[in-house]
């Protein structure tokens, strides 16, 4: 946790998080997440050991409905608000390259 | 301006109509919305219409609904059916929801009337409302200065007496900061007291939609309207909402309240004399004053800046260009992606989106994100044991009164810190009052911060209304 971010993780994180960042953001973020990341470093000090990790406030247990069906959205409904559409779907650019 | 409470009773009573309170609050949007810059949108044809089908049923004798006729606006990151919702980003504007969020049906069940979409940080990610793809809100109060965050637009539509209830969602703080810093009444309702169905995800461990009010009697009244259980949210509590109104005058008597160190230490001196002059009001209303030390709460600036990134990175993966919103065209899928995102996020969700997803990483997962969630459950241990000496705590809400716009933006992590006192409440998912007592610099206002166990809003109310009085506000 003491090694400083280094500008290839932002790089890399970026690329997970689908973003694409100019070199000069790459600087700048490097530096402020380095800096946030310095300050979260208090809680690698701290001997944890045993706690149990807490996501969520309450000890939720699966919350499940009758198995009833319900109206939903109309899917025309639905797909007039996407950027675009076709034959009743989604429509998106190529997710493949051309075939050989 | 007249209080909601008032409002809704004049209405019922056709002393009023709903009719002539909106066109009240319309003109005053009119008046001063360039200059604050406090609504992205303001629906004034779907508001008369709401208002105008109120006044008919009135006059048909129906009682419409503890919110008669009373103005609302509304932070832009809830669902609205049809009109326009972006979370002051550029990646959602122009999208219309197809649905209500569940606060807006209970609010027009109420009888209220939602005016119109306020500005906020973008995603509610920020602590000053100028992380806005929309331009930042200006402090009704002083406009050279921020409104805080993330629900300035709410704050500021309130304090600029343009309604006299909003609604906002505090992750971190987001409506008791901006409270403090526009003078209000900011509440944090325990986790799950609200319905998060159409309030567009932040952090969802930590989101909850709340009210601002310029008095406890109505923040009480917005609470008690839009609480209680939903099966739409599966993270509802699982009770109907809670009698808070009849208890405002509860008072303070015979209770134990602590005043907690960490919630006093380094804020400015105005401000720590406001909190101390708060704790002589509740003493002098009959409560215990006790002191503790809760050094946990040191740690929830660190465990908040891990958790809430991590969860917004997951959650803000859904805006990919494909299903609504901005796309920006690229020859394949991933680069079409990437191209939105690129083009759709501001830099301060690019940066949380990062560090999220940087701490919930192959290698850093158990060091960053799986030490956070240790520090929460000692987070709630140490309140558990806190509400075994005290019924409430107070401190302060922020270290400063309203700072100068531009003043942190630069500074992430100066913009961070104004958040260190109302974290700790969202960690442990419980429930905390903004109340404004007295001034600081510049005259502006100081808030004080009330905070207790889950479901313990009543208490919280009656001890605000404790503070209200005290003030000379009656």
């Amino acid at each position: 946790m003491s090694s400083p971010l280094r500008r290839e993780d932002v790089a890399h994180v970026a690329r997970l998080a689908r973003l694409s960042l100019s070199e000069a953001e790459l600087d700048l973020f490097t530096e402020q997440l380095g800096q946030i990341l310095e300050h979260a470093s208090d809680l690698s000090s701290l001997d944890l050991e045993g706690v149990i990790p807490t996501a969520h406030p309450f000890g939720l247990i699966n919350v499940v409905r009758d198995d009833v069906v319900r109206p939903s959205l109309e899917r025309d409904v639905v797909l007039a608000m996407a950027p675009d559409a076709e034959d009743g779907r989604f429509a998106v650019p190529r997710i493949m390259g051309e075939a050989p | 301006m007249k209080t909601a409470l008032d409002t809704a009773q004049d209405v019922q009573s056709q002393v009023s109509s709903a009719t002539a309170e909106l066109e009240t609050s319309l003109a005053a949007i009119r008046a001063r919305n360039e200059e604050l810059n406090v609504f992205l949108y303001v629906d004034e044809e779907g508001a008369r219409a709401t208002a105008a089908s109120l006044d008919r049923r009135v006059a048909d004798g129906e009682n419409v609904g503890p919110l008669a006729g009373v103005p609302v606006a509304i932070k832009d990151n809830m669902c609205q059916k049809g009109i326009p919702t972006t979370c002051a980003s550029r990646i959602l504007e122009g999208w219309r929801p197809p649905y209500n969020a569940t606060v807006i049906d209970r609010l027009l069940a109420a009888g209220a009337v939602p005016v119109g979409k306020t500005n906020l940080d973008e995603f509610a990610m920020g602590s000053s409302t100028e992380t806005s793809a929309f331009g930042p809100t200006r402090n009704p109060l002083d406009p050279s200065r921020v409104p805080g965050g993330s629900s300035g637009g709410s704050a500021a539509a309130v304090a600029a007496d343009m309604t006299s209830l909003a609604l906002g969602s505090d992750t971190g703080g987001s409506i008791r900061q901006p409270a403090a810093l526009c003078g209000l009444i900011g509440v944090k309702p325990s986790y799950g007291l609200v319905s998060r169905y159409g309030l567009i995800a932040f952090a969802s461990s930590l989101d909850q939609i709340g009210p601002f009010a310029k008095n406890v009697t109505d923040a009480a009244m917005l609470l008690e309207a839009i609480a209680g259980h939903d099966p739409m949210d599966s993270t509802s509590l699982p009770e109907p909402s809670p009698t808070l109104v009849a208890h405002v005058n509860d008072g303070v008597a015979g209770k134990r309240i602590a005043l907690v160190r960490e919630l006093v230490d380094g804020a400015d001196e105005d401000v720590v004399n406001s909190v101390n002059r708060a704790v002589e009001a509740l003493k002098d209303a009959g409560a215990t004053i006790v002191e503790l030390s809760i050094p946990e709460f040191r740690l929830g600036l660190s465990a908040y800046y891990l958790i809430a990134p991590a969860e917004a990175s997951s959650n803000l993966a859904r805006y990919d260009g494909v299903r609504y919103g901005l796309r920006v065209d690229a020859d394949d899928v991933t680069a079409m992606n990437e191209a939105t995102r690129t083009a759709g996020f501001g830099a301060e969700v690019k940066r949380r989106i990062m560090l999220g997803t940087y701490a919930l990483s192959a290698g850093y997962f158990d060091a960053y994100y799986g030490q956070a969630l240790k520090v929460r459950t000692q987070m709630i241990d140490a309140f558990r044991r806190a509400y075994q000496q005290a019924d409430l705590l107070i401190g302060a809400t922020t270290p400063s009164v309203a700072f100068a716009l531009g003043s942190k933006t630069s500074d992430p992590m100066a913009m961070y810190l104004s958040d260190v006192f109302t974290i700790p409440t969202n960690l442990a998912g419980e429930a905390a009052v903004s109340v404004p007592f007295g001034t600081g610099e510049a005259g502006l206002p100081v808030g004080v911060q009330l905070l207790g166990p889950g479901r313990s809003e009543a208490q919280l109310f009656a001890a605000a209304r404790v503070l209200e009085i005290a003030e000379g506000r009656s």
